[in-house]
Parts: structure tokens; sequence; C-alpha cells
């Protein structure tokens, strides 16, 4: 398997798509986040990522190795954004090449739904009349 | 002992990182110093900590030189 784990300031979602191109693969599936102009209805100006690099990093590692023993997966790349983003950019990019669609459909659910539960980076969403760190509180 | 802050923690503790004016034990004693120094990150629906890069429950000891980070809940992608 290779996978492509980064950390950006720009992702480059066909840098992701490239990288996991195969002639063993039968199907790619792929995530782009993106971010979202409200949030229950409050206009969302802009996000800012922070993130713990060195341990983001290994924990997208792990995804990427469950990813492969669970549904084997050929390939895959995972890449995730810092710094300040605008609605309608792209935060994060998941590409998962398997032999079958059901295993890459499957692998890149699993990718993104962990990465949000295990990958230790956090976003500020900027509201006309302030800020919060989403999902800091009850 | 050094330990680093991130995303609300951040805010909470006033800067990215803290010299723990003592060596806890254990991850949940280094919890409980926290929580009395910052009462508002009790107010936060969780706080992990991790230890040299992986998440580290509170019966972990500690020692002199472990890479320690106060983890708010995420929310990345």
């Amino acid at each position: 398997m290779r996978s492509l784990i980064k950390i950006v300031s720009h992702i480059q979602t066909d840098e992701a798509i490239r990288f996991v191109e195969s002639p063993e693969s039968g199907g790619i599936v792929t995530f782009i986040g993106t971010v979202r102009n409200q949030t229950q209805g409050k206009p969302v100006l802009k996000l800012f990522f922070e993130s713990y690099e060195p341990m983001a990093l290994l924990e997208m590692e792990k995804i990427a190795r469950q990813a492969a023993v669970q549904w084997n997966v050929q390939h895959i790349a995972i890449i995730h954004a810092t710094g300040e983003k605008l609605p309608g950019e792209e935060v994060v990019v998941i590409a998962v090449a398997a032999p079958h669609r059901g295993a890459a459909f499957a692998a890149c659910q699993y990718a993104i739904d962990t990465l949000k539960e295990t990958v230790p980076i956090w976003k500020r969403e900027f509201f006309e009349d302030g800020a919060v760190w989403v999902a800091a509180h009850p | 002992m050094k330990i680093m802050f991130f995303g609300i923690t951040k805010e909470l503790a006033g800067g990215p990182s803290l010299d723990v004016p003592l060596q806890p034990a254990t991850v949940g004693e280094l919890r409980g110093w926290l929580m009395e120094r910052y009462p508002a990150m009790k107010n936060l629906r969780a706080v992990m900590i991790a230890v040299n890069k992986t998440y580290a429950g509170d019966a972990q000891p500690l020692a002199e030189g472990d890479e320690v980070a106060v983890i708010p809940p995420l929310s990345g992608g």
C-alpha cells in the first residue's frame, strides 16, 4: 500500500487523486470537505484550523493502516489543511483506491469519520459577532 | 514538566505552553492540577491528555521529559 499523509496550507485535490491512481485498482472514492457558509442559519465569515501536527500525522497514518487491513485498500491519501479558510475552500481531501468500489466507499467513509474522532485538529468559526471553537462546549 | 495547549485550552491557559511547577506522577494527577488552576476547562465537553503523541488514560504514569499535550474536543474535517 502507498499512503500520502500531509498537513498543508492549501489543498490540491488532484494531488490526492493522482497519488492513489494505479492499474490494479477498480475504483477511487474521494471525499472533499469544504467550508460551509453558515452554521444553523448564522453566516460564517471564515474558519481557522489549528493542529498538533506531529500527533495529527501519526493518527492519520493509523487511519491509513487500518483502511488497508480492513478493506484491502491499495492506496490512500489523506490531506488536511490548517490556517484560515473561507467559505467554499477545501479543508480536507481523502482519496482511496481499492480493487472494488464497495471497499473504496466503505474505507473512505471510515477514514473521514475516524479523522473527525481521533486526529488532533481544531476549528474556530468566525461569525459577524464573534468566534467560537467548534464543539468545545457541551 | 512542560505541557502544550491547543485550541480553546490555549486561550484558557493564556499561551501555547506552560512549565508545570511540579512533576505529577500520573496523567490523572496532572488533570486534577490543570482543572484546579484553570476551572474554565471543567466546562469543556472533554479534555484529553496525550503523552508522547498518544492519547493517555488517567492511570498512565508520567516521566520527566515526556511530551505532554492538552487536547480539547476535536473538530477537524
